[in-house]
Order: structure tokens, then C-alpha cells, then sequence
């Protein structure tokens, strides 16, 4: 059945008829990670898009344990589990943080650096779509420039999107990786090879997310490899400081045809009222970290 | 039993090592960094076997509480003044969790501008999260109370602070009995978490609910917000007797008795009640023995328990009571001091009548001495004479411009 | 260990539909041709895009293959990603005149 044709665990943890929205990259990416983790798993998540998935007192829709904690303080929730864990001598459960771009970019990023510093042995993910998505599209530090949002209704977001990987990076963690949902198998082996690693484990993954970047439910997973194809979004990881493209990235890179960064631009309604000069401005941007990124894997 | 020469942080620090803590999460802010250095210091030579999580900040301090009380471990971390403060958030939900977490708080003034010396402001102004409260003399009184704490704590699944005044107690060497190791294992059975955190029976903990009632799965009808913040006013106000019989137990097995919810020095006959908590409590006592010299029959009622309030302690304790004199180290700003609106709140209706007055005292770490005290009181009780039922008087501080 | 709800905090048990039957949410439902369905052509477990792509996890996987259509969302992923246009995303009458 499907584990022969992909090489998955087959098993679904998340239930059906829950909060998700339609079309939810969150949801799709949500899937694989606990395909990979399995049920030795304890979640701890921040008020956020995956609060709604996993669902309203009293029913859930995750058959996973899960402690949820205030905004800010999810990699903190997540260093209290593996310290408690510790402390009762229960060794064999994997601790994941999950939080949005808003709880781990912005107000969230605190209290990760420093789970991180500590070399906190846990997995901390971070869905990226790109803005406040729970709360009505606000902007974050994730919101690409030229984008409209909630807080940038009319004169559109000014500035870049923010680096965190390269921030992650900077805390010296054994591994991080870069997912995206339109490429689930790939996103599935990184979160196998992650359980398996002890320290701090960095999991970013791009979420394609209908209602806040303004484009039909239907076209999440090709939006999604749109997004790879032009660079925007790249699949890769960094294993012990080694940086290695995977996957569609990969195979790009070697054949170094990416598509036009307007080809993603076009699909979406938060960027109707992006500039020319912001348009070229994240061409550019995406240009040189493509660019550093190749110079990485020679 | 050892006597030792102990400060009160020291005190606090021996009482955790005795409680078999196992996972400490920290950061330093004055007065209360030394505690938890000691607690380091055991930590890494293997004499108190713990995790130590050195977060980067408090609001992390109280969420690894949290998270790490709510998987079945026993916790504690201590903060003064902002440390408190920036914690705020994480106290509501740790008293929402109903989590058994025990904080010392060594109190300390807030900004702005700043201080780093002794009033009680930090902790006062938490009065409304839900923690149970109780405050501190004497060192003796902080290393008993913190094993009080335990038992209080996993009794009623509320989280306890144990307060006492920063520098005044936390830096001050007093001679402390040590309870003994073994009797402290008797006397603080293991923590039983009731929160369910497992793969066996997976759980969403603390999701967000709805304001009514709701069916789950089964055709329940289950809690809506309101049931669960009953439940935790409920579990407060059935804390009263768990405080008072731990209490008791303690000073059967111990030695030593703090008091229940209030303690008192010399109220059976007296007329002029002063009111207060820690260490100006204390401070009082001395004021109210030179005012008996005098013929003023004056007595000290101390605030143990602050939260849950002792209401009932209190109408028994001020009934006699012509004129009751509050001293406290904070105010709830645009009103009066927190005491003393609490404490009239609970007199209401009760047909105790005497006149209440309120004074504002070492706000910042102002020294407050005895003297100052019983010259306060004679002031009230001139003035209550003179027909003045209520003022609040801010103790020894310019009030002009 | 014994698992006891003492009920004084907020502990959900997990269950479908939390949020109720999200099969409501659709104005469009997916159809399967099974004659284009290329597991059904082969009459083995075979491509199952449909399957891997779904946010929601609704389409069991067999032969042929079903959605769950009281839980499918109608977000129409696995109209646009099956290899063989084997699924059509129709409109519902209601939703047809209101257009």
C-alpha cells in the first residue's frame, strides 16, 4: 500500500474533521512530520494556526500528546519537557516545539535562541506562512517584501524576509533543515533523520497558506513547488555545519534552470500591489542566496 | 536536629535540598540570586540530584516549571521585583494548569525608577493569578515554610509563592534548625501528577475552550472556561484548611508553628490591632511590647496566608478591635494599600466598625524601624480620638509637591 | 501507570470531527473516474498522489480508491495533482445558481 509506493509510515495521527482550512500547507506538512516521529512523540505548541488543528476543548484532533503554552514561550515549554523527562528518567520520548513563523521569528525567538544555546536535545519546527496567519494575516518578520497584509493594508511590507535560518545556524545545533510540503517525502526523511539526532534540531518548513497569501485552496502543493522552482523557498539541511541541497533543489542546482521569480509573484493576491522595484529587489535577494547557497555545496 | 547560621536565602536553598526538587530553572536578579547559585553549586557536585535549566530569561523560568511540573517533576525557581513581573503571564497559566509549582519570592520594589531594595509591591501585585500566597518572618520561618509549601501545593494542585522581604531576610544570618532529612521524606510524600502526559493516553493539555458547556466525543457534557476558573477559586478557598492543617502537622512532627493563615503576638486584650505581613509584621512586634510599657494595650495580627485571603482568621482575630492600624510595603495605585482594602472588604457587613488606617511604609527598602512604628500608632490613636476613621499616611516620606 | 482525569484542568481526548462534519464545508465535491483512476487500471495499489497530497488525510487508499466525503474539505488538491485527471471537482447545485 502507500509505505511501498513511498517508503512512509502509513499511519494517520491527525483525525479528520478538524479546524484546519482548506487546502492548509500547515496541515499537509503537519501529516509527515507525525508520519515520522511516530508515538513516542510529546508536542508543545504556542497559540497558533496548529492550536486551531489540534482542536477546541474537550475533543482533539491529534493523537499525540501535546501541552500547549503561551506565545512566546515555546521553546521554553519544550526545555521544561526534556527537563522534567530527564528528571524522571523517562529517555525514550522525543520532545518537538512547534510553532509558526510569528512564535519563533518574533516573539518566540527569545526563548529559542536559548533552548538552542543550551544544546536543549529536542526538535523545533517552525511553519512558515509567512505572517500572523491565526489572527488575520498580520505581518511578520517572515512576510516577504511587497506583500499585503493586515498591518501593511495599503503600502505593502518594506523589508526582506528575515533569515532565520541563518540565525539557527549561528547557534552551532547539530542540524537544520528547510521542507516544504509539495515535496512530502523529502520533508518525511528529514524528520526521520532528525528523531534519530541528539541536541537542538532546527526544522523549517514553507506552508503555503490559502486564505493568507490570497490564492486558491486547490493550488497549495503546485504554489509550493513554484516556490523551489523559482528559489524562493530551497530544500536543504545542514548536518553537523556540512550543508547539503536536497531533493528538487538539488537536482536545480545541478541543472541550473530556475524559473523567473515572477511566475510565484503572479499567483498570489497579497503580492497585487507589490513594485516593480520591490519585485526586483526580491529577485535580487533570492539571486544571492541562491548564489551562496551553490557556492556552500562546492 | 542541626542549628545552623543560615541567611534566608541559604534557608530557602537547605529546604529545597531537603524537598528532593527535581528540576530547577533560574536566572538571576538581586536579592534572590544567591539562592539559586547554592542550589547550582549542590546541583553540580551531585549532592541535590536535579536538572538545572539556566533559561535565558523568567518568562522562560515559569514556563519550564510548567512544562516540567505538568510531566510528573518537582519544581522550583525563585525572582524578586521584575524577575516577578516579567513572569506575570506564566503565573496565570501555572495557576490555571493547577500545577503544584513552589516559588520563593524575595521581595524587592519595582520600577520605574528602579530599586533593588526590600518592599513587597512585586508580589502583592500578583495577588489576582491565583497562586496561593504566604509570607515570611524569620529564616526559620522561610526553610519550614518551603517544605510546607510542597505538601500545601500537592494537596490542593495550586501553585504556593513563599515571599519574604529581599536583604531584610534573604541576606540576614539567623540561627535556623534544619529538619531532619528522613522526617522531611515522611512528612513530603513523591509528587502524583494529575495531568496526563503520555503515549499511552495521548492528551491536548490547555487548548483553547469554549465560554459554554461542551459534549465531547462520548455525549459528555463537559467544562466550559468558567467551571475550570471555579475550580481553581474553589481549590483556593478549600486551601485555607490544607494551609492550616499542614501547619499543624508540621509543628507536631517539626517543632515549629507559623501559625495556619495568620499569627498573632499579644490580640487577646488588645485594643489597637496593627495589621501586616513579613517582616514589618515582626517589626511591630517590638513596637507593640514599648507601647504595652506605656499602657497601650496594642497587639500584632500577621498575615500568613495573603492569598487565600483569612477572612474568617481576621473577623475572629479585629472583633475587639477600637482602631486597626495596617502597615504594608505596597499600594494598589489610585486606591490604597492592597492590604487594607482587603482587609475592609472582609470586615464589611461583620458590625466590627473601628476605624482602619492605612500606612504606607519602606517603599524602595526605606528602613522601617519599631520606634517609627509605635510612633505611628500613638499618632492614629490620637487622631481616631480627634474623629479621624480613616487616612492612609505614607511612614516617614516627604508628601508635599 | 494509571491515567485518572481528575478533571481540574483542561485535558481533551482525542476524537473525529472536532469540528464537526467538515464534509459541509465543501461547494465542490471530488469524483473519481475510476476508468482514468490508475489504480483502478491496474487493479493494484499504484500512484496514489491523491492520497499522499491531501492536507486533510481523507482518501483511503484501495482499490479503488475512496474519499471520505463526510470529513473531505473540498480544498480540490487532488483534482489538480492526479497524473490522469482522473478526479473532478463538481459544483453544488445551490452553489452553481448563487454563481
Amino acid at each position: 500500500m502507500p509505505e511501498k509506493l513511498f517508503k512512509v509510515n502509513h499511519k494517520e495521527y491527525i483525525l479528520p474533521g478538524n479546524r484546519a482550512c482548506q487546502g492548509c500547507g500547515l496541515s499537509l506538512s503537519y501529516r509527515y512530520i507525525l508520519k515520522a516521529l511516530r508515538e513516542n512523540t510529546i508536542m508543545t505548541i504556542p497559540a497558533s494556526c496548529l492550536t486551531v488543528l489540534h482542536g477546541l476543548y474537550p475533543i482533539t484532533s491529534v493523537n499525540v500528546p501535546c501541552l500547549n503554552c503561551t506565545f512566546a514561550s515555546t521553546a521554553a515549554s519544550a526545555s521544561g519537557l526534556v527537563a522534567g523527562l530527564a528528571a524522571m528518567n523517562r529517555t525514550d520520548t522525543t520532545v518537538v516545539a512547534m510553532a509558526g513563523d510569528g512564535g519563533t521569528f518574533d516573539i518566540g525567538i527569545q526563548a529559542l535562541s536559548g533552548a538552542a544555546e543550551r544544546g536543549t536535545d529536542f526538535i523545533y519546527v517552525c511553519y512558515d506562512n509567512e505572517g500572523y496567519m491565526n489572527t488575520g494575516t498580520q505581518r511578520s518578520s517572515a512576510t516577504p517584501i511587497g506583500a499585503l497584509t493586515a498591518t501593511t493594508p495599503v503600502l505593502t511590507k518594506q523589508q526582506n524576509k528575515k533569515d532565520m535560518m541563518k540565525i539557527m545556524e549561528a547557534h552551532d545545533i547539530p542540524y537544520l533543515s528547510m521542507s516544504s510540503p509539495s515535496y512530502p517525502v523529502d520533508l518525511y526523511d528529514k524528520f526521520v533523520k532528525a528523531k534519530r539526532i541528539k541536541g537542538t534540531r532546527y526544522m523549517q518548513i514553507s506552508a503555503p497558506c490559502p486564505p493568507g497569501w490570497a490564492f486558491p485552496p486547490k493550488e497549495t502543493v503546485k504554489l509550493g513547488r513554484l516556490a523551489v522552482e523559482t528559489g524562493v523557498v530551497v530544500l536543504y539541511e545542514i548536518e553537523d555545519g556540512k550543508f547539503r541541497l536536497t531533493g528538487r533543489s538539488k537536482t536545480l542546482a545541478e541543472k541550473g534552470n530556475r524559473a523567473p521569480l515572477v511566475h510565484y509573484i503572479e499567483k498570489q493576491g497579497r503580492f497585487k500591489k507589490m513594485s516593480m522595484e520591490q519585485l526586483g529587489q526580491m529577485q535580487k535577494w533570492v539571486d544571492s542566496k541562491w548564489n551562496e547557497y551553490l557556492k556552500r555545496v562546492e | 536536629m542541626q542549628v545552623k547560621i543560615l541567611t534566608g536565602n541559604q534557608a530557602a536553598a537547605e529546604a529545597v535540598k531537603l524537598c528532593k526538587v527535581q528540576v530547577v530553572s533560574a536566572y538571576p536578579i538581586t536579592p534572590s540570586t544567591s539562592l539559586t547559585e547554592y542550589l547550582a553549586e549542590w546541583i553540580e557536585r551531585g549532592t541535590l540530584k536535579a536538572e538545572y535549566v539556566r533559561v535565558e530569561s523568567e518568562h522562560s523560568v515559569m514556563t519550564v516549571c510548567v512544562s516540567a511540573s505538568t510531566v510528573g517533576a518537582r519544581v522550583f525557581t525563585s525572582t524578586s521585583s521584575h524577575g516577578l513581573l516579567y513572569m506575570h503571564e506564566q503565573l496565570h497559566w501555572a495557576a490555571g494548569s493547577r500545577l503544584p509549582i513552589v516559588t520563593c519570592v524575595i521581595n524587592r520594589g519595582v520600577g520605574a525608577p528602579w530599586s533593588i531594595f526590600n518592599d513587597q509591591q512585586d508580589s502583592i501585585a500578583q495577588r489576582d493569578t491565583g497562586w496561593i500566597q504566604l509570607y515570611c518572618r524569620d529564616n526559620q520561618e522561610i526553610i519550614d515554610t518551603v517544605i510546607q509549601a510542597y505538601r500545601i501545593a500537592e494537596t490542593a494542585f495550586c501553585p504556593v509563592m513563599v515571599c519574604y522581604d529581599g536583604f531584610v531576610l534573604s541576606h540576614t544570618m539567623m540561627p535556623v534548625e534544619i529538619p531532619a532529612a528522613d522526617k522531611v521524606n515522611v512528612f513530603l510524600p513523591p509528587y502524583k501528577p494529575h495531568t496526563i502526559l503520555s503515549q499511552e493516553a495521548p492528551r491536548n493539555i490547555n487548548p483553547v475552550i469554549f465560554p459554554s458547556q461542551r459534549r465531547d466525543a462520548d455525549g459528555v457534557l463537559r467544562d466550559g472556561y468558567m467551571e475550570f476558573r471555579w475550580k481553581l477559586q474553589n481549590a483556593l478557598e478549600g486551601a485555607r484548611d490544607v494551609i492550616v492543617d499542614v501547619n499543624r502537622e508540621f509543628a507536631a512532627v517539626f517543632g515549629h508553628d507559623h501559625g495556619g493563615m495568620i499569627w498573632d503576638h499579644r490580640i487577646d486584650d488588645a485594643e489597637v490591632c496593627i495589621v501586616g505581613m513579613g517582616s514589618i509584621a515582626s517589626e511591630a512586634t517590638t513596637a507593640v511590647d514599648v507601647l504595652r510599657e506605656e499602657g497601650i494595650r496594642a497587639g500584632v495580627v500577621g498575615i500568613r496566608s495573603y492569598r487565600p485571603f483569612p477572612r474568617a482568621e481576621l473577623r475572629e482575630a479585629l472583633k475587639k478591635a477600637a482602631a486597626i492600624i495596617i502597615f504594608e510595603k505596597n499600594v494598589s495605585y489610585g486606591y490604597e494599600g492592597a492590604l487594607c482594602a482587603d482587609l475592609k472588604a472582609a470586615l464589611y457587613g461583620t458590625g466590627i466598625v473601628a476605624p482602619v488606617h492605612n500606612y504606607i511604609a519602606g517603599l524602595g527598602g526605606r528602613d522601617v524601624k519599631a520606634t517609627e512604628l509605635a510612633d505611628a500608632v500613638r499618632s492614629s490613636l490620637a487622631d481616631i480620638a480627634g474623629g479621624v476613621r480613616e487616612r492612609q499616611t505614607w511612614l516617614n516620606c516627604v508628601t508635599e509637591g | 501507570m494509571e491515567i485518572k482525569d481528575d478533571n481540574i484542568s483542561a485535558m481533551c481526548k482525542p476524537a473525529i470531527g472536532e469540528a464537526g462534519r467538515t464534509g459541509d464545508w465543501r461547494d465542490a465535491t471530488p469524483v473519481i473516474d475510476q476508468a482514468k483512476c490508475i489504480a483502478s487500471i491496474k487493479n493494484r495499489p499504484a500512484c496514489y498522489l491523491c492520497w499522499l497530497y491531501c492536507p486533510d488525510g481523507v482518501v483511503i487508499t484501495g482499490v479503488p480508491v475512496q474519499i471520505d466525503l463526510e470529513y473531505c474539505k473540498g480544498c480540490g488538491i487532488c483534482a489538480e495533482e492526479c497524473p490522469a485527471q482522473a478526479i473532478a471537482m463538481v459544483m453544488h447545485e445551490e452553489v452553481k445558481e448563487c454563481k
